[in-house]
This record gives structure tokens, sequence and C-alpha cells, in this order.
């Protein structure tokens, strides 16, 4: 069981986390902007993380937190 | 649940001002995490350059001082002279290392000045729009060079970490680069291991960060990063030039 929080005020829809997630899981929402006017991205299926933190990692804003 | 990866202690809560997906960012991150690891956040400080990371002194939690252009390494020299139990970093970008502030590292580098320097080469002048930096790739369009980097007149990209790795006094020098996860993992093991030098005493680290301008090379944040993987790194080989502990 593992946990991505993001950020998403910080989030500046770069999408460097939605290629470094392994399992796919991670999108630029299509529906909502955040307050700096981006895409923000969030976790479609948040079972199917595997809390390996490589978003994280690749992050360049800090957004993301990991929980596992 | 634990919480595995956060923003590290030794960041401010200031958002990064840098474009969207910049690789600043990342090596800042990386910064961060090792000077939490390391436990040396109380008695680190910080050099920030002229460039786009210029306002780094607001991002790290540590003290920091501006240098005037490219004099980073000579601001570092003397804080670190002066408080040889402090830790002493400068974060420097290509335009502000390799181009104004050349003599500088040079000669820090020669005395073998027991500072760390995380040096980030982007191959080109990010803050001020773009321009064709000595670091640029042959061929390479900037708005200084409109039909590519001519070596007949612009001359050659400098390989900074081979230039100093000739240099008797460094402790450290070492190409890495952020493109990928396995990347960025391994340069954070090189930066740590530039601080855990200078913490032992071993006298000067540098390490060479390859870094994305996605607004100023026109790409986005994925292209820009592919761009790295398969322009800059044949030019700029990922490695260990010098390393004294190795010998």
């Amino acid at each position: 069981m593992a946990k991505v929080t993001f950020n998403e005020a910080l989030c500046k829809g770069c999408a460097l986390c939605v290629d470094a997630c392994p399992k796919g899981i991670i999108a630029l929402s299509k529906t909502h902007i955040n307050q700096k006017g981006y895409y923000p991205a969030q976790v479609e299926e948040m079972d199917k993380c595997i809390g390996c933190a490589s978003c994280a990692r690749m992050c360049p804003d800090c957004v993301i937190t990991v929980e596992r | 649940m634990a919480i595995v990866y956060q923003k590290p202690k030794a960041l401010t809560d200031k958002p990064f001002h840098y474009c969207p997906g910049c690789t600043h960012g990342i090596i800042h991150r990386l910064v961060a995490e090792c000077i939490d690891e390391l436990g040396i956040q109380d008695r680190t400080i910080g050099v920030a350059p002229v460039g786009c990371a210029v306002f780094a002194y607001d991002y790290f939690n540590v003290d920091m001082l501006e240098a005037a252009h490219g004099r980073a390494p000579a601001c570092a020299t003397g804080v670190k002279r002066v408080n040889p139990n402090n830790i002493v970093f400068t974060y420097q970008g290509d335009g502000d290392l390799a181009s104004i502030g050349c003599a500088e590292i040079v000669h820090a580098a020669n005395r073998g000045e027991n500072i760390t320097v995380i040096f980030v080469n982007n191959a080109i002048y990010g803050m001020t729009g773009g321009q064709m930096a000595p670091t640029t790739l042959v061929g390479q369009v900037t708005t200084t060079s409109p039909y590519g980097r001519d070596p007949m007149s612009a001359g050659y990209p400098i390989r900074i970490s081979e230039m100093l790795s000739q240099l008797e006094g460094p402790a450290l020098v070492e190409r890495v680069s952020v493109h990928d996860v396995k990347n960025v993992v391994n340069a954070k093991r090189a930066i740590k291991k530039a601080f855990q030098n200078q913490i032992d005493g071993k006298g000067f680290s540098l390490v060479e960060v390859l870094s994305t301008c996605p607004t100023n090379w026109g790409k986005t944040p994925q292209e820009a990063l592919k761009w790295l993987q398969e322009n800059m790194i044949p030019q700029y080989p990922l490695g260990v030039f010098k390393d004294k502990e190795a010998k």
C-alpha cells in the first residue's frame, strides 16, 4: 500500500513525473487548472501506486510526497 | 504509512521561480537532500551565482550570500578560509562559471580550496533570454547564433570538467546528468560525495550537472530531456574525471 500526495498549488504541469512513473498512473488534469494557471499532475488509480518515488525524484518543484 | 519522500528541510517553503520542467529544481532538491542527510544544515554557507539560479539564496534554508557574476568561487574561498568549520558550496550555471567566472573557478580548483562547487550546465544563457554560452554545442541555435554556433567565429564548447581535471588541486571532478530517475540518483551520490569530501578536508570538489532549458531551447520539458540525452551527453560524456581517493 502506497500513497503519493501532490501539492497542487506548486505544480507547473511539466509532466516529468508522468514519464517517470513506471506504472503509468500519473496524468495531467484535463478538467481544472491550479492557481498558477497550469494543468496539475494527479494520480488516477492510487491503488496501483507502488511507492517507488520515481515521480518525486523527477519533480523539479518538490510537489510530491510519497508514503509507503 | 511512513513518509518515504518529501521536500527536504534544507529548502525553504518559497516556490521555485524556474520555468516548468527546468531541472534546476531537481538539482536544488538534490543539494538540499545531501545537506539534510549529512546533518550540516546549521553550518552550511552557500554562494549563489548570477543567472537563473540567482535567487538560490531564497530557496536554500541555510546561510547564503550572493556573489558578483562568476565570482562565487572567490567568495567561497574567503568564507571557507575565515570559517574553516563551515561547509561552503557554490551553485553556478554555465554562463556564470564557464564564461565570466572561468578564471575564478580555475584558480580556486588549482589552489585546491576545500569547497564544493555545483556546476549546472545547460549549454545556454537562460536568464538573459537564451544567448550562446561557452558551453553551447556546435550548430546549436540560440538568439545570438541564429544559424547555429559556428566554431570558426565562436569557438568550440568548453568541457570544464575535463579541463579542471588536468589540474593537481581538485579532489573530485565528476560530470552527471538528471535526464532520468537513474541519473538523478547517481547525481545525488556524486553531490553527496562532493560535500563529504569537504567535511573530510579532502579539498576542492566539483560536480557538473547536465541540465535542461526547455524555454530557451524551444522544446517541451520531455523533448528537452531527450535532447540532453541525445546531443549533450555525446559532447559532455558522463563520468568521474578526477578522484584523488581512487588513486
